[in-house]
């Protein structure tokens, strides 16, 4: 079966196909998914157990691992000579993911600094 | 039952609309007239509109883009005589909220649906027929692709007729496109016309990025692609990555718009500068959608008409490659004036001009092409060299206002105006006309006329110096843009000036449609039954004029940089026809493509004006469509081995 | 049908090509595909940002602290993570070539992807009625438009699964159903780390800030 070669590393050879460890590949990604979901919600939701300003790192942090997590177990993105096209158009995407994410919260927020217009003040000066 | 709409929204008492509306119709009627007459109903539908070969949707695409360019080409005659009028205490014939359509649609259909549909159109014609393919990747999705992007071109031009148009400027920014500001039907017209329209590019940009990573004739590795299907693929990856973003924005105005959320408005919380921060997120690279092909077109006309490979083809990939990349992270310097503060626009200012170092690295690998050539003055070869010195003077204004604190000064002035048409009417317009030239011959099998070509395209670049460095000085002087009439009688004579340029452009235009009219009347004494006309280089040229549906009779080799020029030059250019020839699988035709595009036509237009019933209808009827599509089987054929060899023999007759 | 390289001149006539091949083995369309997933996600991204420099523009209306309940949104998680996991199922089955097997994964993912959709429309409508609906303040814009359009993902993700059951009983694991078995897979993974970001940035941080 060499239809998707690629994405998919199991789909090689039909004989040389191991059912077992193909599932438990999938049932490793989930817990360790489900581990990392479990952990952000803890973080989110204690109280003082947690240092506070640390939060949004520790949020983004299991975030990232969790996504890590997902593309690897349920994705299968290998860097095999295959996938050279997916993982340059993966790397790609998320180069352009972060430079519009984190580009328009730097304009922005300078933005807002600089001109010194919140939201609800320019609620006030520019009705509707 | 009909929403928003009424008879009143024909524009009956607006005697320009009414005439400019009867023109269209009549040429709409005259040309379904002849169809009908001629009974080509049944060869169009079966040949072009349903087609899904690359060549017939690549001419459909240009097609589009010539007569969207008259559209848009009348728009800038107003304007321009209307400055010219009002600003000597005149007071014109267009008044404001006119006036504010027609630069708005100007825009709109410049970019969208002129520059755009020609650059697509000539990488949907070129691009397989260099990688020694016989398709694209989805044909299918390609033929829907044009189709979607036809129907935002209906769209802009039935607000002609009934409605208006939107008055805000072609990127449309709130607030001013807010419901509060803007409440008729105009802002719609335009949001519907680009989020279909841009859905079909998506569409083409996804086609096509795979169709050149997978469908290379073998032997070609990508560093010996043709240079054009380089430029064609980063244009095509910066589609992909950028039209996600208008997508999402414009949404988010129609969101606005339609249910009333806060995203750009004063109230509520919203923020107007979002929009434009977003906008210009996907505007930047736009720019170099348009112009990345055409340097790869001007590198292809140069390296042919020189007689020598193309200087420097690995620094021309290293540098397309750059500009792909650098195109995401100066889109700031569109909004230097918004208030980011001084680190911000730094750095947005130096990334502006660090763009610039690859490009000029371009314009000295042509230079270097072309010295120490046989270079022959042909059209494209013109149209190339005056590209070269236009584009350069452009680039170097636009450096100029990289400068933070010059755009300060130069922000939203003539200035402005004159730099980006400097640079998309020297490098895209030209860029256009020196490909559709170029590759006329290998389309239809004959060649443009020469004398028309060149005399078109002096009139063109004379006309465009005088349209617009007069522009440059009123810039200086402190004249904004968009601005219907001024009372300052010191620039009156400046836009005199540039009136006339647009009219020497306008003769420019008239004598390319002469051109096209004159070589069909004479096309027997422009025939060329080589294949090969301009003795060229790469893949495109190894088959006949016009190629056969399947391109290539049998798959060429695509080993070296110059494929075409090393076969000749070894000989084993044209291998014996007689011999015989395997089947030929290829897609079917499906009319899929354009009756989903009719839905979203009537959903576009049902949007509009409110008619929620035939919104909901037209909406559900598109998956229902596609999803009954893809239970069609039969989408391939085989042409078999003799019918291939009649048509090759035929062919080289 | 591989096309052998190295072909030159009059070899042309004699190299081992089976036909001369138009397309497609699959690989052409999970890649286009794939290719069409990274534009959706810098889609999303654009919706990110928006939902981010505006979130605290609530224009004297409710914050995040006080509209979302952390084990609701865990609920909602659980579902997709679950039917992620249920997908890859169907896809194994799909590699054993156990068509009734694939039906009944993709049916336990469908129901997971249905639970997912009414939670979440119960979610809009609760807020709706509360007087927090998306034209209230730009913060709330933003959430309806980032979540619901996760959710239109979702719920186009369904009407797909449904083709898909319908055209894999109809036609069995044909080469084509394969491919388009992948595709969605591809899709609905996707989305699931769509939604890791989702509530990372819309309920885990809106609730702890």
């Amino acid at each position: 079966m060499s239809m998707h070669e690629g994405i998919v590393p199991e789909e090689h050879e039909a004989g040389t196909y191991d059912i077992v460890s193909a599932v438990r590949n999938y049932l490793i990604g989930f817990v360790l998914a489900a581990a990392l979901t479990v952990g952000s919600f803890w973080v989110a939701s204690s109280t003082g157990l947690v240092y506070q300003p640390g939060i949004p790192m520790a949020l983004a942090a299991f975030a990232i691992a969790q996504m890590g997590v997902h593309l690897a177990f349920f994705l299968h993105i290998t860097t095999g000579p295959d996938n050279i096209n997916n993982v340059l158009a993966l790397a790609f995407g998320v180069l352009i993911v972060g430079i519009v994410i984190v580009g328009s919260l730097w304009i922005m927020y300078h933005l807002n600094a600089n001109m010194g217009v919140p939201g609800e003040l320019m609620d006030l000066h520019m009705q509707p | 039952m009909m929403g928003k709409l009424t008879l009143s929204a024909i524009p009956y008492n607006i005697p320009i609309v009414m005439g400019a509306v009867a023109g269209m119709i009549i040429a709409a009627v005259t040309v379904l007239g002849l169809v009908t007459y001629f009974r080509l109903w049944g060869y169009l539908w079966k040949n072009w509109l349903t087609s899904v070969d690359h060549k017939k949707i690549g001419v459909m695409y240009i097609i589009l883009a010539l007569v969207m360019l008259l559209r848009g080409f009348a728009d800038a005659l107003m304007m321009r005589s209307q400055q010219a009028l009002a600003s000597n205490g005149g007071a014109g014939y267009l008044p404001p909220e006119h006036f504010d359509q027609v630069f708005t649609a100007h825009g709109v259909i410049m970019i969208f649906f002129m520059a755009m549909p020609f650059i697509v159109g000539l990488m949907n014609f070129v691009v397989p027929l260099q990688l020694g393919a016989r398709d694209v990747a989805f044909p299918y999705i390609n033929n829907m692709a044009f189709w979607l992007t036809v129907v935002g071109a209906l769209l802009i031009n039935i607000s002609l007729a009934i409605g208006n148009f939107a008055r805000t400027g072609w990127l449309a920014y709130p607030p001013l496109s807010e419901l509060h500001y803007s409440p008729g039907v105009g802002v719609d017209y335009y949001l519907w016309a680009l989020q279909i329209a841009g859905v079909g590019t998506l569409m083409g940009g996804v086609n096509f990025i795979t169709t050149i990573l997978k469908m290379r004739a073998p032997g070609m590795t990508m560093m010996k692609m043709p240079i054009f299907c380089w430029t064609a693929l980063c244009a095509n990856i910066l589609i992909v990555a950028s039209f996600p973003i208008l997508t999402a924005t414009l949404g988010m105005l129609a969101l606005d718009r339609y249910l009333g959320m806060h995203f750009f408005t004063n109230s509520g919380g919203g923020n107007p500068m979002m929009y434009i921060n977003l906008i210009w997120t996907w505007g930047h690279p736009e720019v170099y959608i348009l112009i990345l092909p055409c340097f790869g077109v001007f590198s292809e006309v140069i390296a042919t008409f020189s007689r020598k490979p193309l200087f420097g083809y690995k620094s021309m990939v290293y540098a397309t490659a750059c500009i792909t990349v650098l195109a995401f992270v100066v889109w700031l310097h569109h909004f230097f004036t918004m208030g980011s503060g001084a680190n911000v626009n730094a750095f947005f200012g130096i990334a502006t001009m660090v763009i610039a170092i690859p490009t000029g690295a371009k314009i000295f690998n042509w230079l270097f092409t072309m010295f120490r050539g046989q270079v022959e003055f042909s059209v494209p070869v013109l149209w190339t060299i005056g590209f070269m010195v236009t584009f350069t003077i452009g680039g170097m204004t636009g450096v100029l206002m990289a400068v933070p604190p010059a755009d300060f000064v130069l922000h939203n002035s003539l200035f402005l105006i004159a730099h980006f048409h400097n640079v998309i009417i020297g490098g895209v317009v030209f860029g256009c006309m020196a490909g559709m030239n170029y590759w006329f011959p290998k389309a239809f099998g004959f060649k443009l006329d020469e004398r028309l070509g060149k005399a078109s395209f002096w009139c063109w670049i004379v006309g465009f110096y005088i349209a617009f460095m007069p522009l440059y000085a009123l810039g200086m002087m402190g004249m904004t843009r968009r601005m219907d009439r001024v009372d300052n009688p010191v620039w009156h004579v400046y836009l005199i000036v540039a009136a006339g340029g647009a009219l020497i452009i306008a003769a420019g235009i008239g004598l390319q449609i002469l051109q096209i009219v004159y070589s069909i009347w004479k096309r027997v004494e422009l025939r060329d039954l080589t294949g090969d006309p301009w003795n060229a280089r790469t893949l495109e040229w190894a088959t006949s004029s016009p190629p056969a549906d399947y391109n290539f009779a049998r798959t060429p080799d695509g080993s070296s940089i110059d494929a075409y020029w090393e076969a000749k030059r070894k000989g084993t250019a044209h291998p014996n026809p007689a011999a015989s020839y395997r089947p030929i699988h290829m897609p079917s035709n499906t009319g899929t493509g354009i009756i989903v595009s009719g839905f979203a036509m009537a959903m576009g237009f049902a949007l509009v004006w409110h008619i929620w019933w035939l919104a909901v209808a037209s909406f559900a009827a598109i998956p229902v469509l596609i999803i009954n599509h893809s239970f069609n089987e039969n989408r391939s054929f085989y042409v078999p081995g003799d019918v291939v060899a009649r048509t090759e023999a035929a062919a080289s007759r | 049908m591989t096309v052998q390289s190295q072909v030159v001149g009059d070899d042309l006539l004699l190299h081992d090509l089976e036909e001369e091949a138009h397309h497609d083995d699959g690989s052409m369309t999970t890649l286009g595909f794939w290719i069409y997933l990274m534009s959706d996600c810098i889609l999303f991204s654009a919706i990110f940002a928006t939902f981010a420099v505006l979130h605290n523009n609530t224009a004297g209306g409710p914050d995040a602290k006080s509209l979302f309940s952390l084990p609701y949104a865990a609920v909602e998680t659980g579902c997709l993570l679950l039917s992620s996991l249920t997908y890859g199922m169907a896809m194994l089955a799909m590699q054993r070539d156990a068509k009734a097997q694939v039906v009944r994964w993709l049916g336990v993912t469908l129901l997971l992807g249905a639970g997912f959709m009414t939670l979440e429309i119960h979610e809009f409508m609760d807020l709706i009625a509360q007087g927090a609906g998306p034209d209230r303040s730009a913060f709330l814009s933003s959430f309806f438009t980032l979540v619901g359009t996760h959710g239109l993902h979702v719920l186009s993700g369904m009407v797909w699964m449904v083709v898909l059951i319908t055209h894999v009983l109809r036609r069995g694991l044909t080469p084509e159903n394969r491919t388009r078995l992948m595709c969605l897979s591809l899709f609905w993974h996707f989305l699931d780390i769509v939604w890791i970001g989702v509530f990372t940035l819309v309920y885990l941080s809106g609730v702890a800030a």
